[in-house]
């Protein structure tokens, strides 16, 4: 099992719905956010293109951040989802030095916290948060190994990207273009 | 033209909108832990070369700063743990891959060592020194015995100790000016320099300060040679490694590093240095505290730096 998301930035508006999701689903603390949107403006004017971008944890299958974690906080679970235990995290920001996508932050009670894939809602047979609420259905979810599942599918249909794949961290969060 | 917006506002603390994970306590840290590396290594090279007579500074007495610099580092490291209550975590495990987990277990290691290795020699600074306890004098007997092996440990451990502090930035190619492999050698050598400054500082006899103001100055070369390595290493890379090293070359850090780093930290007091071999009179307190602001310096803007550089996409 190998869970991916992809986005299709010909469909996203940058609602930021993804983002109110997923603050709400997870009880980020309030001024923080697991995931956000950037958009990317390309060209001088009337010459422009624009690239929207739904981001979070990249769940690399080369993850730096588990690389470095000096406790074993930072782990790979089922389906190669990264996550941190709480109570194994020292808080020395190893791993928040670690994602070139800046993809952790320092939770205000200590520990270090990011995307979960909303592991528990997937357990459920849930779409994670954002997934579920996205207005324009632009986020697909779902398991690689499985050729008809959702991300499979899309990935086989479109031309897609990841994030700074020249880092060699192999990003399981595709982009379609 | 590019332009790269987070439109959702991602303001994450520490994060955004620069990564500021790291303050003052881990490159102070770095710096105490690179230098204490340096005292133990002469320490351990001169008894196991048999010159504890001649080398009675580098040997007996600058030890003793090491337990206390090392308990220092390590208060700077415990207070940047956000997580505090759980730091000992850190040695229920063994992480070959994590740079910070060999730190850990390093520090494990050597912190003792230097304990050990102070009170084998309470005698030379307190000449009526007794330890009361029998248990506690047949322990200092049973160290005593296995002083050699004693030494060569605290030899291999402490330049481990002096390159890991290099390596735990290295490792992080998330971070271009960080991910070089010179880091290790570079602060490896910067705390040689800098255990070896304090030294010169500490002693009173001529051939002693003389011996390891030349080192001194033999290292402060081989880290001009390797910063300029570093650069060119940079320079011939790819574009977010180019960006890293134009921090340093007409970016924000240029005037701090070649003034404070290169300049005050390197060149001028290994200038110093070399006039007092040519017996110009120079208080050695000078030379000394010159390196080891170079040296703290030369960590802080590593950290700092290293923080701003990153991917472009």
């Amino acid at each position: 099992m190998r869970y991916a998301m992809a986005v299709d930035t010909k469909k996203c508006v940058g609602c930021s719905d993804c983002v109110v999701a997923c603050q709400t689903e997870n009880n980020v603390p309030i001024g923080y956010c697991r995931d956000w949107v950037v958009e990317v403006t390309d060209g001088t004017y009337p010459q422009l293109e624009i690239e929207i971008r739904s981001e979070r944890c990249n769940h690399c299958a080369n993850a730096p951040c588990v690389r470095c974690c000096p406790t074993g906080a930072s782990h790979f679970t089922d389906g190669g989802i990264v996550l941190v235990t709480p109570d194994k995290c020292i808080g020395c920001g190893a791993c928040i030095a670690s994602c070139p996508y800046d993809a952790r932050y320092p939770h205000p009670d200590g520990y270090v916290d990011k995307c979960t894939f909303c592991i528990h809602r997937i357990k459920k047979g849930q779409q994670p948060a954002c997934v579920a609420v996205c207005p324009t259905k632009c986020m697909y979810f779902g398991d690689l190994d499985d050729p008809n599942s959702d991300v499979s599918v899309v990935l086989k249909r479109r031309k897609h990207k990841t994030l700074i794949p020249e880092a060699g961290t192999k990003p399981e969060l595709y982009f379609l273009i | 033209m590019r332009e790269e917006l987070i439109v959702s506002g991602r303001l994450n603390p520490m994060v955004d909108p620069q990564l500021h994970i790291w303050h003052w306590q881990i490159p102070l840290y770095l710096f105490l832990g690179g230098l204490a590396a340096g005292i133990l290594f002469f320490a351990a090279l001169y008894y196991i070369l048999g010159k504890e007579k001649e080398f009675n500074t580098v040997v007996k007495r600058a030890p003793f700063l090491v337990p206390v610099i090392l308990v220092l580092g390590l208060l700077a490291l415990f207070i940047d743990l956000r997580h505090k209550a759980f730091f000992w975590q850190l040695y229920t495990t063994i992480k070959l891959q994590s740079p910070m987990s060999w730190g850990a277990w390093v520090l494990m290691l050597v912190t003792p060592l230097s304990f050990i290795w102070c009170a084998l020699h309470m005698k030379t600074i307190w000449p009526q020194w007794d330890w009361k306890y029998n248990w506690l004098k047949e322990l200092e007997k049973f160290f005593n015995r296995y002083k050699t092996a004693l030494a060569w440990i605290m030899l291999i451990s402490s330049v481990i100790l002096g390159i890991y502090t290099g390596i735990l930035f290295s490792a992080f190619n998330a971070r271009p000016l960080w991910n070089t492999s010179i880091l290790g050698p570079l602060f490896l050598t910067s705390g040689l320099s800098a255990g070896a400054a304090v030294i010169v500082m500490l002693s009173k006899d001529m051939t002693e300060r003389q011996v390891l103001a030349k080192i001194d100055i033999m290292l402060i070369g081989i880290e001009l040679f390797l910063i300029i390595h570093m650069f060119m290493g940079f320079l011939a890379s790819t574009q977010v490694q180019i960006d890293a090293a134009n921090l340093f070359l007409g970016g924000p850090y240029t005037a701090v590093f070649w003034i404070f780093v290169v300049t005050l930290g390197m060149v001028f007091p290994a200038l110093l240095e070399v006039l007092e071999l040519r017996k110009y009179h120079i208080p050695a307190i000078l030379p000394a505290i010159l390196v080891l602001f170079g040296s703290l310096m030369l960590r802080f803007i590593i950290a700092f730096a290293g923080q701003e550089s990153r991917w472009l996409y």
